[in-house]
């Protein structure tokens, strides 16, 4: 039974819209820079990729009050961008869900609430930490799309967002939803900014992923949204749906609990897992958008993962966290939409600042933005701590 | 699907099965915290200390039920937190704010993660299978449930590890006491005392060993599941969906043996339990859970452990009367938060 993609919302460090993350991944115009928005001590060291817009701005654009959570802010921008670019007619009577990922919740309102709270308990102002738990966030974006029947978050660190959108392909699959909104979002927060520092994993130039002399990962934020419709809906729909979930799986490293193994088992099932799904060979594969962080330790997993089951002629590769950076439970999402784009418009897009590809690795990603050529089918990685790795396909349809 | 084998730390001494709620554990105050046991025998001493309290109990609870169910792997590792690991996420925030954004270690941030506990059970069984975690607030263990019962439907699995987890910090009392949703009680024996304004905040975890197949070891057998997001739902709306819910797997009211009602002690929350409890399921038992294991959003998988157990043993727990229930038993659990989550397990014995 396929499910289908009929709706694309982003935003993102490249662009407010999918319009916007579309040009500039045209123009190889990436989003990393010094922090505006996030008030960090590491601000004068540490590039990020933010969302070129203040809480205020975002406020304005989704109607909700500026005390919300940024994350909920940058998830109802996207969110509403895809279930409008659905189409669905007004009215139209079918059972939605909103499945949606975030890694730390309102997190940037608790770290907010926090110094007053802990010099004193009876301190700092609790609408700062009601948008706390991860579901909070997911349930103040359903109540404003109005989506009602089945709201869920899942969170399972850099895939989540992934794992959203294959368990609200699951949700029609098994006739508990017709349409499903599906995707993640998260706010650059000082919490995540100072975790990842603590690994010493974060480049303090804009990051070079795949590259033999990359230096790490560049954090970002943002929020990306496929919306998934059953067969029957999608005959409904004035427009043709823009691709097919054809493929998806979800594997465990279990090897520990941040790095990745070396011969990349998680991502080896990922992507075959995904492959078997959808009753596709490894040469049927035309673009990997690779999770592709920049450190040293995914590239180089995800990339051997990727030598065991391709051969050469390799697909074409790339990151796109080069433009958006790592935005953690939204980069599933954001690099869904992304993948979509690309099989939707013949269009590859580059990993920038690569310089010198990895020794150990017999393919070089993409450099260069390539466009009029023809894709069948798409896959789009997403590993994550806990050796959590999650591989989506995405076919013509 | 079957439940073929539990794991359980709580506020009762459940966690080993031995007697099953003979007698209950008393706790005073705002806060029923876990009974742990010891758990050098369960878990790697080294981890032992670098985990926080969720974590070990989350980990020993899902061991614990692997090896009731006499499992070394399974098909899919799901798991569900409202909140987290709460302590740990404290521990990293605290630091980062005192020492400004300096000098401060990984583990604690790592191990905030939400999906450190289902992470952690498949290091440690070195499974490679499917790992998920769902975090939505009180739906997060009912969503690991559905996750599973697809699993099975699909032919992805023919076995799940699923299972929740949450912990009380100082922190999270000290900010939810705030909101005014506690009581200081004398005891939890009297938690459901009428009148009375506010709840007892719990934690637990609860794991479940199921099989899509019954293979003669099962408690109890899951036949729905069920969640609605409905704030203040108006008069009969919740009748109706029990009723719509019950018949679409034909089952009537008067097939329920035992009604397990989420109340917490809190008046106005329980108006509504109490309204139904009279009303449309005055045949069945009713009764509570919260009273042994305290209020928190993933508290259903301990009363899906209470009803596995009863559907097991054919009678109630002495703590509530030991009553013998004839022949096939059903138990239907409704539970809902002060937020509008309201969710229904039916679960019936084998």
């Amino acid at each position: 039974m396929p499910v289908f993609v009929a709706g694309l919302g982003a935003i993102s460090g490249i662009g407010n819209n999918v319009a916007e993350c579309l040009h500039s991944l045209q123009e190889s115009r990436h989003g990393i820079a010094p922090m505006v928005y996030l008030q960090s001590e590491h601000r004068n060291r540490l590039p990020v990729a933010e969302v070129k817009l203040s809480n205020s701005e975002l406020a304005q654009l989704t109607g909700l009050p500026v005390h919300i959570s940024r994350t909920a802010l940058l998830s109802l921008v996207a969110a509403k961008e895809a279930f409008l670019d659905a189409g669905l007619p007004s009215g139209f009577p079918c059972r939605k869900a909103f499945v949606s990922a975030n890694s730390v919740g309102g997190m940037d309102k608790t770290e907010n609430f926090f110094p007053a709270f802990a010099a004193n308990h009876e301190a700092g102002h609790l609408r700062e930490v009601i948008h706390h738990e991860c579901g909070a966030i997911s349930e103040i974006v359903a109540k404003e799309l109005g989506v009602t029947d089945f709201v869920s978050t899942i969170s399972t660190a850099c895939s989540s967002s992934a794992n959203a959108i294959f368990y609200g392909a699951r949700l029609i699959k098994n006739d508990l939803a017709d349409v499903v909104i599906a995707g993640g979002c998260d706010s650059l927060t000082k919490f995540t900014l100072n975790g990842f520092n603590t690994l010493m994993i974060l480049d303090e130039n804009p990051c070079q992923p795949f590259d033999e002399n990359r230096r790490g990962l560049n954090l970002g934020e943002g929020a990306g949204y496929i919306v998934l419709v059953s067969e029957k809906i999608a005959g409904m729909l004035h427009r043709m749906p823009k691709a097919v979930l054809s493929g998806y799986a979800n594997a465990n490293d279990a090897y520990h609990q941040t790095a990745s193994s070396p011969d990349g088992t998680g991502s080896f099932l990922a992507m075959t897992g995904a492959l078997k799904m959808a009753g596709l060979h490894p040469e049927e594969i035309d673009y990997i958008n690779l999770h592709g962080t920049g450190t040293q330790n995914n590239d180089i997993a995800e990339g051997t993962a990727i030598q065991r089951i391709f051969s050469n002629p390799y697909p074409l590769m790339s990151s796109t966290k080069s433009f958006t950076g790592h935005t953690l439970g939204a980069c599933g999402g954001l690099e869904a939409v992304f993948s979509v784009l690309s099989l939707q418009h013949g269009i590859v897009f580059p990993n920038l600042r690569l310089e010198t590809p990895m020794k150990e690795l017999p393919f070089t990603p993409v450099t260069r933005f390539k466009s009029g050529i023809s894709l069948q089918h798409v896959m789009s990685n997403s590993f994550g701590f806990g050796g959590n790795c999650s591989s989506l396909i995405f076919s013509k349809s | 699907m079957y439940i073929c084998g539990t794991g359980i730390i709580s506020p009762q001494p459940s966690f080993g099965h031995g007697p099953f709620l003979e007698e209950m554990a008393e706790h005073r105050g705002e806060e029923m915290r876990c009974i742990e046991p010891e758990y050098k025998d369960l878990l790697d001493p080294k981890l032992i200390r670098r985990m926080s309290r969720i974590i070990r109990f989350g980990t020993a609870a899902a061991m614990d039920c692997l090896k009731e169910a006499g499992w070394n792997s399974t098909d899919a590792i799901i798991t569900g937190t409202a909140y987290g690991c709460l302590e740990d996420t404290g521990v990293f925030l605290s630091r980062l704010v005192e020492f400004k954004e300096q000098m401060l270690t990984p583990t604690a941030f790592i191990q905030s993660t939400h999906n450190t506990i289902g992470a952690q059970i498949g290091l440690s069984l070195k499974c490679h299978s499917y790992n998920n975690t769902f975090v939505h607030r009180a739906f997060s263990f009912e969503h690991a449930l559905l996750d599973a019962w697809m699993l099975f439907k699909e032919g992805q699995a023919d076995n799940a590890l699923v299972g929740a987890a949450d912990e009380i910090t100082g922190y999270s009392q000290a900010i939810i006491r705030r909101f005014g949703i506690y009581r200081k009680c004398e005891s939890n024996f009297t938690l459901f005392e009428k009148g009375q304004k506010g709840t007892m905040a719990g934690e637990g975890a609860s794991f479940f060993a199921l099989q899509k197949q019954a293979g003669g070891k099962e408690y109890a057998k899951i036949d729905a599941i069920k969640t609605l997001l409905l704030e203040n739902p108006a008069a009969g709306t919740m009748e109706t969906e029990i009723q719509l819910f019950l018949s679409a797997h034909s089952v009537s009211i008067t097939d329920l043996d035992l009604v397990l009602l989420g109340y917490n002690g809190d008046f106005s929350h329980d108006a509504a339990l109490h309204h139904l409890a009279s009303g449309m399921f005055e045949d069945s038992i009713t009764s509570g859970f919260k009273q042994y294991c305290g209020e928190y959003p993933t508290s259903s998988a301990f009363a899906l452990w209470m009803a596995a157990n009863i559907c097991k043993n054919n009678s109630l727990p002495s703590s509530m009367g030991g009553i013998g229930l004839e022949g096939f038993v059903r138990v239907l659990i409704y539970n809902v938060d002060l937020l509008g989550h309201h969710s229904l397990i039916l679960v019936s014995s084998c």
